[in-house]
C-alpha cells in the first residue's frame, strides 16, 4: 500500500481506522437521507458503521432500513431516490448479482444512488475473498463505476460520487477491494463536515415524485423510443467522462489531495512497458515497478480509476508511447480472457503494440511482488503469452483435466445399452431385474443442439 | 317510496348521487379525482382497471390528494403507461415486477426523512400489483415491508393468474382452473388442488395493523376499506378480487357478476382484520353453489359435462368443499340464517 499523502490544508483530521469505517464516515459526511442495509461479506462493516451513526443520533435526519435482501435494498433506494432523498447502499458479490435487475432499473430511471461494492469473487465455488468479478458483471448496466486504489481514495471517491451522480442523474458504484481495503487499518484524512457541505450541495432531483407536480416515472417504452433512451444513457456516460476529471480537480483544490479522475499514470513518461490495472493491486505494482526501474527496466503503471465510463482517449494517450502493454486484472471473462483487456485493446486499436492479458488474484489469491516481477521480466523479454494466469497451479488443473478425461460418462450409446442390459451395475433395489427388462428396449438417443447425447436411462422410468 | 328501494345502499349499489354526501361513492362525485383516467388500454370489462380506479380515487380522497403510488410490472402498468402517454393523475412510479412493496418503502422513508409524512398535508404511499407480482415474485419484498411495518398500503389486484403474459398459473390461481401452464388435460385437469397461497392470511400472520379483502362487486365496501386503511399508519394490505374476462374466459359484462358470485359462493371470503385478528366479515346474502360461479367461466369448462365430455363432478365437489370450509372458517353465514 503506498503511503497516503499528507493533507496540505488545515481542515479535517487524520485517523488510523479500518477502510469500511472510513467509507461509513465519508458516506455520513455526505448526509445521506436513506440508507439500506443488507449484510454480505466483506461489505458488512460499512453498513454496521452507518447503522451505529444513525442509531446514536450522529447522522440525522436519516432513515436506516434493514431490508430482507439486496434486491430489496436497491429497490428501497430506488423509491427513496425517486421521492427526492439522497440514497445509499453497499453490497458485494452474490448480493450485487441478486440485485442486478434493480441495478439496471436504477440507471434506466436515472436515479443518482451511490453504492459501495466491496469487490469479491462470485461462486460457485463459494469464496468470500477479493477479485473484481462482481462489479465487472454489471459492466453494461449504465452505472458509473469508480475504482479505489487505497482507503483514502475510497473515502474521497464517495464524496465525489454523490456530486457526480446528482449532477448527471446517474447512479455511481464505488468499487473497493474486499478485505484488502475494507478490512485494512490505514491512516486516512477525514474532512470536516463544513468542507464537505461546501463541496456537495443538497440533492435536487431532476424529476421527483411529488403530489404538487405529479409525474409518471418508469413508463413502458416501445421500439419507437427504446433505442433513443439507451443512447441517452450512453450520452450521459460521455458527459461523465468530462465531469469526472473536473470533479477530481475541484476535490483536489478543496481538500488538498488528488483522488479519482479517469486514469493516473505512474512512471509512464519514458516507459517501454506499461502495466494497466485497477484497484488495490496498483500499490503493489508501483512498488514492483520501482524495484524494476532500479534494475534499469523502463516500466510504468497506468491505473484506471473510472472503468465506466471507460476513458478510451485517456488510455490511448497514456499508452501510445509504449511498446508493450500488460493488462493485469482480477476479473475473467470465461471463454475469452480478460474483461478490462477488451476495453484497453479497443483504446489501442490501430496502434501496433504488444498486448498481454494477465489474470491474477481471483478469489483472493495473493498477488506478490515476486510474481509480478517474474511476469514483468517475461513481458520485457517477449516470452509472456497473450493470455496468462498469474501463479496458476497447473498441477491441480492438469490432475483434474486427466481425471475428467478418464471418467466414465453416460455419453456413448453403446455403453449405456450395456448398462441397461444389466451387464454393468447401474440399478439398485429389489426390482432390479424388472427394471432392467423394461430398459432392455433400446431408445433412440436425443442429441440436443450443441450438446452431447443425453442419457436415455434417465427418462421415462417410474 | 319506490325511490328509496331503488336507491338502496346495499351490496349491489355502486354509487348514488341522491345519498347524503358522506355516504356517496367516491366515483359518484363530480369532484372525483380520476386518478386512473380514461383512454388507457385495458380490455373491455377489465376488473383490475375498475378496482384500481376505485381504490386509488378513494385513497386520493382519504389523503386530500397527497398520495404517491408505486406500481409493479403487470397489466395495470402496461395498459396505463404506454410511453409517451400516461393515465395516472398522481405521482406514480413503476420500477420492476417484484419490488413494488420495497419501492413503496423507499418512498415512505424519503417522505419521513423530509418530514412530509406529517404536518398539515401529510403525503402517503400506496404500492400496487397483480397477484403474480404480489404472491409470487414480489412476496419477499412484501413480507419485508409488513415485517418492518412500513407506512405503505399495498393493494393486490387478484385476477388469479399471470394475465399480462398470457394467462399462466400464479400461486393465487384456484384449483382446477385452466391456465396456459395448468392445462385442461389429464386425469385432474387445471391447477392442482392444495397448492397456492392465501395472502390475506399470510399478511395477518405478520400482525400488521390492517388487512382486508374486497371485490369489485361491492365498490362501496372497497372504497370504505381503502379509506379505513388510509386512516391507519403502518403496513396495510388490501386484497381485491378483480375478474379478468380474457383470462377467465368470461363475458366482459360479467365482471361484476362473477366477483359477486365468488363472494356469494364462499370461494372468496370478504373480511377485515386488525393486528392479526379478524374484526369484520361480510356475510353471504344469497348463498349460491360454486357451480353458479364456475360455469360462466371457460377456465372451468372442463368441470362440466358438455359436447360429449363427461366433466369432473368429483373436482366440482372438492371446490364446493373448499367453499363450505371458508363459510365455516370465516363465519360467512349466520347460524340462524343457515338453519
Amino acid at each position: 500500500m503506498p503511503p497516503v499523502e499528507a493533507a496540505t490544508r488545515p481542515g479535517g483530521h487524520r485517523e488510523q481506522i479500518e477502510g469500511s469505517v472510513a467509507v461509513a464516515r465519508a458516506v455520513a459526511l455526505a448526509r445521506p437521507e436513506v440508507i439500506c442495509a443488507y449484510p454480505i461479506s466483506p461489505q458488512t462493516h460499512i453498513v454496521e458503521g452507518l447503522g451505529a451513526l444513525v442509531k446514536s443520533g450522529q447522522l440525522t435526519p436519516c432513515e436506516f432500513i434493514n431490508v430482507e435482501s439486496e434486491f430489496a435494498a436497491m429497490s428501497v433506494a430506488i423509491g427513496a431516490s425517486a421521492a427526492g432523498a439522497r440514497a445509499y447502499t453497499a453490497t458485494a458479490s452474490q448480493g450485487l448479482l441478486f440485485m442486478a435487475e434493480a441495478v439496471y432499473n436504477a440507471s434506466g430511471l436515472g436515479l443518482p444512488i451511490v453504492m459501495t461494492v466491496a469487490n469479491r469473487a462470485i461462486g460457485a465455488p463459494i469464496n468470500i475473498w477479493n477479485d473484481h468479478s462482481d462489479s465487472m458483471s454489471q459492466r453494461d448496466c449504465g452505472w458509473i463505476q469508480l475504482f479505489a486504489e487505497n482507503n483514502q481514495e475510497a473515502l474521497d471517491l464517495h464524496l465525489q460520487a454523490f456530486k457526480l451522480a446528482e449532477e448527471l442523474s446517474l447512479p455511481v458504484m464505488v468499487c473497493m477491494d474486499g478485505f484488502i481495503l475494507t478490512h485494512a487499518y490505514e491512516p486516512v484524512n477525514l474532512p470536516d463536515q463544513a468542507e464537505v457541505d461546501a463541496f456537495l450541495p443538497p440533492y435536487v432531483p431532476r424529476q421527483v415524485l411529488d403530489p404538487a407536480e405529479p409525474v409518471s416515472i418508469g413508463a413502458m417504452v416501445g421500439p419507437e423510443a427504446f433505442m433513443e433512451v439507451r443512447y441517452l444513457a450512453h450520452a450521459r456516460q460521455l458527459q461523465a467522462l468530462e465531469r469526472i476529471p473536473q470533479i477530481a480537480d475541484e476535490f483536489a483544490q478543496r481538500f488538498g489531495r488528488r483522488s479519482g479522475g479517469l486514469v493516473r499514470a505512474y512512471r509512464c513518461d519514458d516507459a517501454a512497458t506499461i502495466v494497466v490495472a485497477l484497484g488495490s493491486v496498483l500499490g503493489t505494482l508501483k512498488d514492483t515497478v520501482d524495484a524494476l526501474r532500479d534494475e534499469g527496466q523502463k516500466i510504468g503503471v497506468l491505473g484506471i480509476h473510472s472503468f465506466r465510463p471507460f476513458p478510451l482517449a485517456a488510455v490511448r494517450e497514456a499508452l501510445a508511447g509504449a511498446q508493450r502493454v500488460v493488462v493485469l486484472e482480477k476479473s475473467f471473462s470465461v471463454g475469452l480472457g480478460g474483461v478490462v483487456s477488451t476495453d484497453v485493446r479497443l483504446a489501442l486499436s490501430g496502434l501496433h503494440l504488444h498486448g498481454h492479458t494477465v489474470v491474477a488474484g481471483l478469489g483472493g489469491r495473493a498477488i506478490t511482488q515476486a510474481s509480478l516481477a517474474r511476469m514483468l521480466h517475461e513481458a520485457v523479454a517477449g516470452t509472456l503469452p497473450p493470455l496468462s494466469f498469474l501463479d496458476l497451479d497447473w498441477r491441480i488443473v492438469n490432475r483434474q483435466l486427466e481425471r475428467e478425461a478418464a471418467q466414465r460418462r453416460s455419453g456413448p450409446i453403446a455403453e449405456n445399452l450395456l448398462r441397461d442390459l444389466g451387464s454393468m451395475p447401474a440399478v439398485r433395489g429389489a426390482d432390479q431385474s424388472e427394471r432392467a427388462e423394461r430398459r432392455a428396449a433400446p431408445k433412440p438417443a436425443r442429441v440436443p443442439s450443441g450438446g452431447r447425447p443425453t442419457d436415455p436411462s434417465d427418462e421415462g422410468l417410474p | 317510496m319506490t325511490a328509496v328501494k331503488f336507491y338502496q345502499t346495499g351490496t349491489f349499489t355502486v354509487g348514488n348521487r341522491l345519498l347524503a354526501p358522506e355516504q356517496r361513492s367516491v366515483q359518484a362525485s363530480t369532484e372525483r379525482n380520476n386518478s386512473l383516467n380514461s383512454g388507457h388500454r385495458a380490455c373491455q370489462g377489465c376488473g383490475e382497471a375498475l378496482g384500481a380506479r376505485y381504490a386509488v380515487d378513494a385513497a386520493m380522497r382519504a389523503t386530500s390528494g397527497q398520495l404517491i403510488a408505486a406500481n409493479a410490472t403487470g397489466c395495470l402498468e402496461v395498459f396505463s403507461t404506454p410511453y409517451p402517454e400516461t393515465s395516472w393523475q398522481l405521482p406514480w412510479i413503476h420500477s420492476l415486477f417484484g419490488n413494488a412493496a420495497a419501492v413503496g418503502t423507499g418512498i415512505a422513508a424519503a417522505l419521513k426523512v423530509k418530514g412530509r409524512d406529517r404536518g398539515e398535508k401529510p403525503v402517503r404511499v400506496i404500492a400496487q400489483g397483480g397477484d403474480g407480482g404480489t404472491t409470487d415474485i414480489g412476496f419477499g419484498c412484501l413480507s419485508g415491508m409488513f415485517e418492518r411495518n412500513d407506512d405503505v398500503l399495498y393493494i393486490c389486484y387478484d385476477n388469479e393468474a399471470y394475465m399480462n403474459t398470457g394467462v399462466q398459473r400464479s400461486s393465487a390461481t384456484p384449483p382446477a382452473a385452466r391456465t396456459a401452464t395448468t392445462q385442461a388435460l389429464g386425469r385432474e385437469p387445471g391447477a392442482v388442488f392444495g397448492q397456492g397461497k392465501n395472502l390475506p392470511l399470510i399478511a395477518m400472520a405478520h400482525e400488521i395493523p390492517y388487512v382486508a379483502t374486497a371485490t369489485v362487486a361491492d365498490l362501496h365496501d372497497l372504497e370504505a376499506k381503502v379509506e379505513r386503511a388510509m386512516a391507519i399508519r403502518g403496513a396495510r394490505y388490501l386484497h381485491i378480487l378483480v375478474p379478468c374476462p380474457l383470462g377467465w374466459g368470461a363475458a366482459s359484462h360479467d365482471t361484476i357478476r362473477l366477483a359477486r358470485l365468488a363472494r356469494e359462493s364462499g370461494l372468496f371470503p370478504v373480511f377485515e382484520a386488525q393486528h392479526g385478528e379478524i374484526t369484520a366479515v361480510q356475510k353471504i346474502r344469497h348463498r349460491v353453489p360454486v357451480a353458479d360461479y364456475l360455469k360462466p367461466q371457460k377456465r372451468f369448462a372442463h368441470l362440466f359435462a358438455h359436447g360429449g365430455q363427461a366433466g369432473h363432478p368429483e373436482m366440482l365437489a372438492r371446490i364446493q368443499a373448499d367453499a363450505d370450509k371458508n363459510i365455516r372458517r370465516f363465519g360467512l353465514i349466520d347460524a340462524a340464517q343457515e338453519a
